[in-house]
């Protein structure tokens, strides 16, 4: 047994779950780890991860994105976590628990967050091969493997959780089934008319749906699952069946210490979420409280938080029965449920919108006089749930025409919703970390926040289910606005415009119809729609933009002055005023033959060589007067401009792939290469980087990429918006299992939409991170083409690929812009004042101090 | 083409290159009497200016190569170093105006760039 602090009495958790996990968050957050020796069981053999959304893990996902404890949480905060060891027994007389690996450690304070476990049907043959439940990591993992084998799978239950599952099953290539006892999908949110039009939405993405349907028995062969035979007579054969028939809370522990259990089960709670017993505690699923188990997170999360304040300060809080409201995203289609959904008050009313042709179904339930919002479905589309549940909450009056609250605003109008700056300070935001309206402004009033990323950063708020995003940056923009904060994004004083415009303006006049030519050169745009001379902030982002929208050669005479030093020399500035060279390599795939000629080159020049992280070699130390000299070298042996110098694609790295690894699944390598070669040249806001791995582990290290790519068994998975750098960030999923076609018409649209949309010097992490709708805008933009652009965005990017010409290659043949590649325009010596100094076999600059020792050259 | 000088005290003109070798809003670097001297036209037209082609700041003699522009009408380089911005007229760091670099006289004559040296 661990030593535990004396004057500190010891509190035990017994699970770490979600709402586990969150009572110890909000226990360090209170500074309770001042009074009390915290201490967890963890039964299974990872802590605490996102079980709401665990289809995921097969979506690409992994456990560490799936996790929801930082990093050195548990340590940091002395919190005795006891991982992979069940709790098995409590004696309440002598106030201990004892575990599985025998050890018995005592309590003041005992809190349960046992959670559920999966409820299977007594049906017959339940237990033969292939038959899963749907909880764990440890579950997903069994159903993967045996999945394998498998062509067919089957979920007993059309709940929130078995339609999550059969996501999961989907994502691993299965023919996905659904078999449901009642007449429709999701009985407890969903009513009658809105589940047959989410039974349509998932039977369209090849889901194959089966209500009514009673499972009789499960049949094998050889012991492994073939068929199941239903109560009507019919059958259907499947290799795998996953039971989400429902949940059960786990008071197994409770009732062998005789606390106060339900009838159906659960563990008994108080207002205070205290059991019969008042030293101990439930929370969660396993909590009954009024006869009701709230089976969702966000009230387990509430539950955690009255425990953590009646454990700090008994009677500060308590905990009256929570909203099942819920809002989510299944198989692709948004469901929310909330309040009296089901209008089951006395003389409530029900308006109902439903369009087969969209998709959508929406229903509010009103009072009997139409004056308050009661409850409502949203199916299809839940982008007015926050709105309306915000409605709901304060009793607002509605409005006359209670249409108007479901459609978009008539022509010219606002819409009929609440504004959230019109919301009271009470108002709950974000449900999932209880973050309200007044907590929110407060932030950013007093911390000056002016983007959303920060927002979520301070409050929490919107870093849940991200739901309530959409209101978090309505509400950031009015605050802005009412602190009279102008948030200028004016490129310079030189032009009144932001990035975004700018490059509508210069892409808009490629096929303007009115009499002004096309904007083709800086001082042009200048001259319509600038003011000055223009300087080094709006000159390289107007080239920049040029060059996105005409790929002319950036050093003809009109975008020259535009470039900075890299751009204007075609190579890498160092601290000494020389340049690095970068040729192409593309995939990171290069010959001996290759090899040896950069070998050749860079001994003749003396150039310092390095390997970078982006699988090619940095020859270091040319001298502006020679960069021609050693491209005419390159060029001759095949060598092209690797864009190193540029805001452009720089690299797409790759490993070998199945040509020569044993894991690979895909050829990563010619993938990268054709890529490489697709985009390279392909000026941008910032520079873009990129890698192909062949396999699941990764070894390109593409999710830290601007796109990455990772090799499936059935395609490609398109990841985008990592970043490594200053702040690291994992690029997202933003589809899975592509053919390669359909692939790189996702790159094209995604590239070409962050091109046009994004700030000036902004990485796809920044702008990703600002897009407002984040992973669920950009897949509707790239994937079904939401904004109706992406047959533009693909022209675009295929009049680049055309028009791309390697910048080196044209630079050596033209005898003007050779001109300026010389350090003197008056004397043909060079820089006298580049010093080298030899380190382990190679030339570097001189430090300042060596330069004192060795100079030769002149000081002004 | 009309020539803007800054030559009212200077001497020992030496002629370093065309106008037409500097393409317009760009600079280049002279060697003039064992000094590297950054010219930089402004426009279209012959409006020059020179200052040191030595960056206090990075102790790189790269000035000529930076991007030409103006503050608030105030003509302007920026260092490809680090992007410190210098007034052409006074040699002045906009960022730190305890910092300036030396200036030179220079003008066109005949379309040729003459730098002078200040008495």
């Amino acid at each position: 047994m661990a030593k535990q602090h004396l004057a500190k009495k010891n509190l035990i958790v017994i699970g770490n779950g979600m709402v586990g996990h969150k009572f110890l968050e909000r226990m360090i957050a209170k500074g309770a780890a001042q009074n009390w020796n915290l201490i967890a069981f963890c039964e299974e053999p990872r802590v605490a991860y996102d079980r709401v959304n665990l289809s995921g893990f097969f979506d690409g996902k992994t456990e560490a994105d799936l996790t929801l404890v930082e990093p050195g949480f548990y340590q940091n905060h002395q919190i005795q976590m006891h991982i992979g060891e069940r709790a098995t027994k409590i004696d309440r007389d002598r106030k201990c628990v004892s575990s599985a690996h025998g050890s018995t450690i005592p309590y003041d304070k005992l809190v349960f967050a046992t959670g559920s476990y999966p409820f299977v049907p007594p049906i017959q043959g339940k237990d033969a091969d292939g038959t899963f439940v749907y909880r764990t990591i440890a579950d997903l993992e069994a159903i993967a493997a045996y999945a394998k084998h498998c062509r067919v799978g089957v979920v007993i239950g059309g709940g929130l959780l078995g339609l999550e599952c059969a996501n999961a099953l989907k994502n691993l290539g299965l023919e996905t089934h659904v078999v449901e006892f009642m007449s429709r999908l999701m009985p407890v949110q969903v009513d009658e008319a809105g589940g047959q039009l989410l039974k349509r939405e998932i039977e369209a993405i090849g889901v194959r749906v089966h209500t009514q349907k009673s499972t009789t028995e499960i049949v094998n062969e050889n012991g492994r699952v073939y068929k199941m035979v239903f109560a009507d007579g019919t059958e259907l054969h499947t290799d795998l069946i996953v039971f989400s028939a429902g949940i059960r809370p786990r008071d197994d522990l409770a009732r062998e210490c005789d606390l106060q259990v339900g009838e159906r089960g659960g563990i008994v709670i108080n207002q205070a979420c205290q059991t019969s017993d008042p030293n101990i505690f439930a929370i969660g699923e396993c909590a009954l409280y009024d006869n009701q188990i709230y089976g969702l997170v966000s009230p387990g999360y509430l539950m955690a938080g009255v425990a953590a304040d009646n454990l700090c300060s008994p009677g500060s809080s308590s905990f009256a029965g929570a909203d099942m409201s819920t809002k989510l995203k299944l198989l692709g289609v948004d469901v929310a449920s909330f309040g009296d959904a089901f209008a089951k008050t006395t003389g409530s009313r029900e308006l109902v919108i439903s369009d087969a042709i969209q998709g959508t179904y929406k229903k509010l339930v009103v009072d009997a006089t139409a004056t308050t919002l009661l409850g409502g479905i949203l199916v299809g589309d839940a982008s007015i749930y926050g709105s309306l549940m915000q409605l709901m909450q304060t009793k607002t009056t509605l409005p006359p025409h209670l249409e108007d609250l479901l459609l978009p605003p008539r022509s010219g109008g606002e819409t009929a919703l609440m504004r959230v700056e019109n919301f009271p300070d009470t108002a709950q935001i974000c449900s999932c970390n209880n973050v309200s309206k007044g907590d929110l402004c407060a932030a950013i009033r007093d911390q000056q926040l002016t983007d959303i990323a920060s927002v979520k950063q301070c409050t929490t708020a919107g870093t849940g289910c991200g739901g309530c995003v959409p209101l978090v940056t309505d509400l950031l923009k009015a605050e802005l606005k009412q602190a009279g904060i102008e948030v200028n994004n004016h490129l310079c004083e030189h032009f009144a415009y932001s990035r975004q415009e700018l490059y509508h303006l210069v892409r808009s006049s490629v096929s303007s119809t009115d009499a002004a030519p096309p904007i083709q050169t800086f001082d042009y745009l200048l001259h319509r729609h600038g003011r000055g001379a223009g300087c080094e902030i709006c000159k390289p982002a107007i080239a920049s933009i040029l060059a996105s929208v005409w790929n002319d050669l950036i050093l003809n005479p009109s975008h020259a002055g535009l470039q900075d030093t890299n751009d204007a020399f075609l190579a890498n500035i160092q601290r000494d005023g020389t340049y690095s060279i970068v040729p192409r390599v593309p995939g990171g795939e290069i010959t001996p033959d290759q090899l040896i000629v950069l070998g050749e080159v860079a001994k003749e020049f003396n150039l310092y060589s390095k390997i970078t992280g982006g699988q090619r070699i940095d020859l270091f130390g040319a001298r502006v007067d020679q960069l021609p000299q050693i491209w005419r070298r390159l060029i001759e042996a095949g060598f092209e401009s690797g864009h190193a110098y540029g805001k452009a694609l720089r690299t797409v790295k790759s490993c070998v792939g199945s040509t020569w690894c044993r894991f690979g699944v895909q050829d990563s390598t010619s993938l990268a290469i054709a890529l490489e070669l697709r985009y390279r040249g392909l000026r941008a806001p910032h520079k873009l980087k990129s890698a192909v791995s062949g396999c699941t582990r990764e070894c390109a290290e593409a999710q830290s990429k601007d796109f990455g790519i990772i090799a499936t068994e059935k395609g490609w998975n398109l990841y985008v918006c990592g970043n490594g750098g200053m702040k690291p960030q994992h690029a997202q999923l933003l589809a899975a299992d592509l053919d390669t076609e359909t692939l790189i018409r996702y790159i094209d649209r995604f590239l070409m939409f962050y091109i046009r949309t994004a700030n000036r010097l902004e990485r796809t992490a920044t702008w990703f991170n600002k897009l407002e709708g984040g992973m669920d805008y950009l897949q509707r933009v790239v994937i079904h083409d939401a904004l109706g652009i992406c047959a533009d965005l693909e022209a675009e990017m295929a009049h680049q690929v055309a028009t791309y010409e390697c910048e080196w290659k044209d630079a050596i043949d033209d005898p003007a812009k050779l001109k300026r590649f010389r350090h003197f325009v008056n004397a043909d010596h060079p820089d006298p004042n580049v010093i080298r100094v030899e380190e382990r076999g190679q030339l570097r600059p001189a430090y300042e101090h060596e330069r004192q020792l060795l100079t030769i050259g002149t000081q002004p | 083409m009309q020539a803007i000088t800054h030559q009212s005290t200077a001497t020992d003109w030496i002629t370093v290159c065309a106008v037409n070798d500097i393409l317009p809003n760009t600079g280049v670097c002279a060697w003039v009497n064992h000094q590297q001297v950054a010219i930089f036209r402004v426009g279209h037209e012959a409006t020059l200016y020179a200052i040191a082609n030595y960056d206090p700041f990075s102790n790189a003699y790269v000035l000529s190569r930076g991007i030409v522009g103006d503050r608030g009408g105030i003509p302007k380089v920026a260092s490809p170093i680090y992007k410190q911005t210098f007034n052409l007229a006074t040699g002045e760091c906009f960022d730190n105006p305890e910092i300036s670099v030396p200036t030179f006289p220079v003008r066109v004559v005949d379309g040729q760039v003459q730098v002078g040296r200040f008495e």
